[in-house]
């Protein structure tokens, strides 16, 4: 075929497989190039020279014990929500309704609080709001898994319509419980008996960071170690596989689905009963998509998703904090997250394929 | 009862930029290309629109060229979602990046470029609100046909609409035809079917993908800009635009990747999604308004699940929809 | 001179190592029906791909109407008037007739135009065609038709048909032929790529054999018949040295009665089929490729919506279990160990991008209640599997995709032979592989029949079927034409068998 016409100047093809430290070396360089041109449009915005700004990114993130703190605690919720729809990536299910799925964990942990806030003890409340905010997710993870194993409805579509189901539903209730009326906002849930409050532990931010730690090591077990796990990867790879090892793959379907929807739901859960207090329609903050993006880079690799995550995190952290040092919008974080993130996509181009010039083309052929 | 004359103005007010979401959409949907980066796209075109209108108004002092003064917003919109398009196509069309996360990340991006701008420029303008006022640029765009004011109900409903309402339903009629009657709308149809098929019969699906998603975007970015310039009356404030970007995807959905249905549909949508401000709730069920919001999402969801039980093959996604393509696969 | 339409003159291609066609040379006149008869693989579709342009021969020359020609692309084929017609269909779904006829042309669209041609051409020629119907409505025969109008609307004076029949009823295929003797007749070339006998002998003119992609003979069909053909086709046989030994101790294993399945279209696949399978034997299954081998076997194995009819299954004391309706996951819960090599090892027998520890847990994974599944039995099995069959491979950990086809093989009817399995049915084990791997796998499914296994081996080379097995079934469009003694047998009978449906040869 190298026989055509007009020959092309390169040509693409799909390599074999590339050792994990060259894709490492090539996504770590890819990074890299991102902070450097990252660092470019800082200093042309703000006529700062680049190392000062590097240094304020990182005094963002890391600048004193509360920000290493806060930065941990964003850090968590982004994790737990990346964790929970990796199951369903590797099985080639495009859930990116973590948004929808943590919303409504969120949703249900605040209706708990409210209604039964004065009328079980405690502990039965907290337990309740568990259940609640699980139910929830699983729920809103159930109904485009069930949907799609009946009716083979696009996943990614349904999922992204539940997001903003679940984004009126809180809306709704905002309104319903708002305090004081008109004010159109909860404020803060329960602020006198704190009933419903998750506990405290060590100090305001350990709790999800120790949860997500939990998770993290759970949904690495489970992937790698589970005949769930090994299911649901046989299923990612190959129906027609999983169909001759007699998987059923609905059920593989249905129960990951549930499974990724009720931990985005203990991460509305947290943001609710341990961060914010309070509930709004923004609470979970876009993470939902973002977390897709952070599974996606990891590989669907739990541990690696640490890295993303914090790189995410870090970058947020950060550029907020030039937003301030120098007089910029906060929106700025965004631009530059959404910069790295190109770079890393645009760099998995050079670790599945490669591009072999004319010229050289002809030797490979020779040899 | 509801006051139809007022109502129905209002709602295609606010359809308007959903149909051109939905239209750029529905153009880059049928290459195979699912952009979830709309929402990012459209927030980019309204700023660009805004950036090159403040820098005019600023520029010559409140003594506006009626034809510059639109000329120059809709080419900066126009540049500024090209771009993205571009962006995108790179990433997906020849780096064959995962197009749902280079979506969402295109989305990021994108609303972060029209806040982090959208924020400067306030800056820049010292107001005292957080926002920009284009109201001279507005104007233009604004202005309604002749004899919308004089024809009484038929004119507030038909005529009382600034040129680029018209516009947006111009493009979906004229894509419709395309898509029905023109080579180049069953080459692309073919593309987004398949590509290995549309790539045997001689069809460039590289080519065809980049026209119709850096198309598809431009269209898209005029509803941002739309949404300044007209429905906002020229008033940028950040985050204001919301949802509607994907409010546009759901709109592709629902119409079933049909720009002429999308007509109608985003109209219906734009009802839907003021209906709470005429439904009598009374002051003590605000909350109700929320639901009648969420009312665009749940049909839409409806139609989805119709279209796949039915599973009648013309409702369908295009069928290698989020893939990409590459001829030596296998 | 300019009498041939077209003729190759010592074309040669070689993929590789294999030398796919080697140095044929034959001609194709103007106005004729030649048919161009061989085997599976023997190089009948790479070479008319050389002519459509799809790939560009190593040596060698095409002239086309007397003419040398250099054919590069499907294009170039089409300015020649060359049109071919593929065994998978290029249309897309959603589009009508008429659509997909006029995709990829330029010029202003006018599909009123475009249909009106497409009447006239239907008209002339005879087909049976609605230019506004879908494609998602067609039959497989309609489909078909689509595709020789298209190549007919682009003004194609030189048709390549590739297997046409293979998909159709006896009904279609008359149809087909209708047309095809009016286009000869409108002085159209046409070259039709079959395994089938009895067509050959309908409507071609000449017959052009190939045989492991050389150039064997042209005969002229009035003068020639179905034996000789056959002769010319399957060639002498070969000795391969394959061992076999008498099956000990036989007792019937799976019992297949009045066996009939259908495609989702509502075709039969396979029809009315029985047989035993015994254990201690290795029972063959020859038949051309496409007649009922894959769903047979999926059928047993509970892949495959059995229609009527029934699967059995023998134990040693003579009980009798039905498989039908049974997923594999019911059947193996039942304690019967049944072994499936499949046709598409990767896409279905393996995962391939997990490693040979993970693909050794396919099977087993289930077992026991624990909900963790227990690696070090797969490793342990994966590292026997690497030393007993010498498996070339880095390491048990490297994704089976990364081998080579050969050692794939190993790996996965290694893991079916080790669950000590009561029947093992293999689809086309050694399809792709060097002689060693062959040999590997030959002597691996000795060893299982001598242990007692009931053996069902698909395969597609006669000599490696008369060799191995102690009984062929010969399977003919989803039919049985009859089972033969492997050892009395000879390659001509069988070859004839294969292209006689119903068994209408079987003396």
């Amino acid at each position: 075929m190298n026989k055509a016409p007009h020959e092309p100047l390169f040509h693409v093809t799909k390599r074999d497989e590339l050792s994990p430290v060259k894709a490492w070396t090539i996504r770590i360089v890819a990074i890299l190039l991102s902070l450097v041109l990252c660092g470019i449009i800082t200093a042309c915005l703000t006529g700062e020279n680049p190392f000062s700004v590097y240094g304020s990114i990182f005094d963002g993130a890391f600048g004193s014990e509360r920000k290493i703190w806060i930065t941990f605690q964003n850090l968590s919720i982004l994790l737990i929500i990346s964790l929970a729809l990796t199951p369903a990536f590797k099985m080639q299910f495009w859930n990116i309704g973590g948004e929808g799925q943590a919303l409504m964990g969120a949703l249900g942990a605040a209706a708990v609080m409210i209604c039964l806030g004065d009328k079980v003890s405690n502990g039965v409340l907290i337990l309740l709001m568990i259940l609640a905010s699980v139910g929830l997710g699983a729920l809103w993870g159930l109904i485009p898994a069930l949907l799609k194993a009946k009716w083979n409805t696009n996943e990614t579509l349904s999922t992204l319509m539940m997001n903003y189901i679940a984004t009126q539903l809180v809306a709704y209730y905002v309104i319903v419980w708002e305090v004081p009326k008109g004010s159109g906002n909860i404020g803060i849930i329960n602020p006198q008996t704190e009933a419903g409050w998750l506990p405290q532990v060590y100090n305001r931010y350990l709790l999800p960071i120790i949860v997500a730690i939990i998770i993290t090591i759970f949904i690495y077990i489970y992937q790698n170690y589970t005949k769930h796990g090994y299911e649901i990867a046989v299923v990612g790879e190959s129906r027609n596989t999983a169909r001759y090892a007699g998987i059923n793959v609905n059920k593989v379907i249905i129960r990951t689905m549930i499974l990724s929807g009720a931990l985005c739901g203990v991460a509305g859960l947290l943001l609710v009963g341990g961060i914010n207090h309070t509930l709004t329609t923004t609470i979970a903050g876009g993470e939902g998509f973002t977390g897709v993006m952070v599974s996606w880079l990891a590989k669907f690799n739990p541990i690696a998703m640490i890295a993303t995550s914090l790189l995410i995190v870090f970058m947020n952290r950060g550029a907020g904090q030039i937003s301030t040092n120098f007089g910029l919008n906060q929106s700025f974080a965004d631009i530059l997250t959404g910069i790295i993130l190109f770079f890393i996509i645009g760099c998995e181009f050079f670790i599945r394929y490669r591009i072999s010039f004319r010229s050289s083309a002809r030797k490979e052929e020779k040899a | 009862m509801i006051d139809l004359v007022a109502f129905i103005p209002r709602a295609i007010q606010q359809g308007i930029p959903l149909l051109f979401g939905s239209t750029g959409e529905t153009i880059t949907e049928k290459s195979g290309n699912l952009n979830l980066g709309i929402p990012g796209v459209m927030y980019v075109g309204g700023i660009c629109g805004v950036i090159g209108s403040f820098n005019y108004e600023q520029a010559c002092g409140g003594n506006l060229n009626g034809f510059l003064a639109i000329f120059i917003p809709i080419i900066c919109s126009l540049v500024g979602s090209l771009l993205m398009g571009l962006l995108y196509c790179f990433l997906t069309v020849s780096l064959r990046a995962n197009q749902n996360v280079t979506g969402l990340a295109m989305t990021t991006f994108g609303v972060g470029i029209g806040n982090f701008f959208g924020g400067s420029l306030i800056k820049l303008a010292g107001a005292d609100v957080p926002s920009i006022a284009l109201t001279k640029t507005s104007k233009f765009f604004k202005t309604a046909l002749p004899g919308a004011a004089s024809t009484g109900w038929f004119g507030k409903i038909f005529l009382s609409y600034g040129f680029l309402a018209y516009t947006a339903v111009i493009i979906a009629l004229v894509t419709s035809y395309i898509f029905k009657h023109t080579r180049m709308g069953l080459h692309l149809r073919s593309v987004g079917e398949s590509p290995a098929t549309a790539d045997a019969a001689g069809i460039n699906v590289t080519k065809y993908k980049y026209f119709s998603t850096c198309l598809g975007c431009m269209i898209a970015g005029l509803g941002g800009l739309y949404y300044v310039m007209d429905y906002a009356s020229g008033v940028w404030s950040n985050d204001t635009f919301g949802d509607r970007g994907w409010l546009a995807i759901a709109l592709v959905i629902f119409s079933i990747w049909k720009p002429d249905w999308g007509i109608l549909a985003s109209f219906l949508f734009g009802g839907l999604y003021i209906l709470y401000l005429y439904i009598p709730t009374g002051m003590d069920h605000m909350e109700v308004k929320e639901l009648y919001k969420m009312l665009p999402y749940i049909v839409t969801m409806v139609v989805l699940v119709i279209t796949s039980m039915r599973n009648k093959r013309e409702n369908q996604p295009p069928e290698s929809l989020g893939t990409n393509y590459f001829r030596e696969e296998r | 001179m300019s009498e041939n339409a077209v003729s190759f003159k010592n074309v040669t291609k070689t993929f590789g190592e294999l030398k796919a066609i080697n140095n044929v040379s034959l001609d194709v006149k103007k106005g004729e029906i030649l048919s161009l008869l061989g085997e599976n693989g023997s190089g009948k579709t790479t070479l008319m791909n050389m002519l459509s342009g799809i790939y560009f021969p190593d040596a060698g020359h095409i002239f086309i109407n007397g003419k040398e020609e250099v054919i590069r692309s499907p294009k170039d084929a089409f300015d020649l008037g060359i049109g071919m017609v593929h065994q998978h269909f290029k249309l897309i779904d959603v589009l009508t007739t008429t659509e997909n006829i006029v995709l990829g042309l330029k010029g202003k669209l006018n599909l009123k135009e475009a249909e009106k041609k497409i009447m006239s051409i239907a008209e002339k020629y005879g087909f049976d065609i609605d230019p506004n119907k879908k494609v998602y409505d067609m039959s497989v025969s309609e489909k078909q038709t689509v595709e020789i109008v298209k190549v007919l609307f682009r003004g194609a004076d030189i048709l390549i048909l590739d297997e046409p029949t293979a998909v159709l009823t006896p009904q279609e295929t008359e149809k087909l032929f209708k047309v095809m003797r009016n286009m000869k007749k409108d002085g159209k070339s046409i070259i039709i790529i079959t395994h089938k006998l009895n067509e050959v002998k309908e409507i071609s003119d000449r017959v052009a054999i190939l045989r492991k992609g050389e150039f064997i003979g042209m005969m002229i069909t009035a003068e020639s018949d179905e034996q000789q053909m056959t002769d010319m086709m399957v060639g002498h046989s070969v000795k391969l040295n394959i061992e076999r030994k008498e099956p000990q101790d036989s007792k019937p294993r799976i019992e297949v009665k009045n066996l009939s399945v259908k495609d989702s279209q509502g075709v039969y696949k396979i029809k009315d089929v029985s047989f035993t399978a015994e254990s201690g034997e290795v029972l063959g299954i020859a038949g051309i490729s496409g007649c009922g081998q894959k769903e047979l076997l999926e059928a047993i194995a509970g892949l495959e919506k059995i229609d009527s009819g029934d699967v059995l299954f023998t134990e040693d004391n003579g009980t009798k279990t039905s498989l039908k309706g049974k997923s594999p996951r019911a059947v193996s819960d039942l304690g019967i160990s049944l072994s499936f090599v499949p046709e598409d090892r990767l896409g279905m027998g393996l995962v391939g991008n997990m490693s040979l520890v993970g693909n050794m847990m396919l099977r087993s994974y289930r077992k026991g209640a624990s909900p963790f599944v227990d690696r070090k039995a797969p490793r342990k099995l994966a590292e026997k599997v690497v030393t007993d069959l010498d498996v070339m491979t880095p390491s048990v950990d490297t994704p089976v995709r990364r081998l080579s086809g050969g050692n794939v093989q190993k790996v996965l009817l290694g893991r079916e032979i080790a669950t000590k399995p009561k029947v093992l049915m293999t689809a086309y084990a050694v399809r792709g592989l060097d002689i060693n791997s062959s040999y590997t796998i030959y002597d691996l499914i000795n060893k299982e029949k001598e242990s007692g296994t009931a053996v069902i081996f698909v395969g597609e080379d006669l000599d490696v079927l008369l060799q191995i097995s102690d009984r062929i079934l010969v399977l003919c469009d989803g039919e049985v034409s009859g089972i033969v003694d492997g050892r009395k047998a000879d390659k001509n009978t069988v070859g004839l068998m294969m292209t006689k449906k119903g068994g209408e040869n079987n003396e």
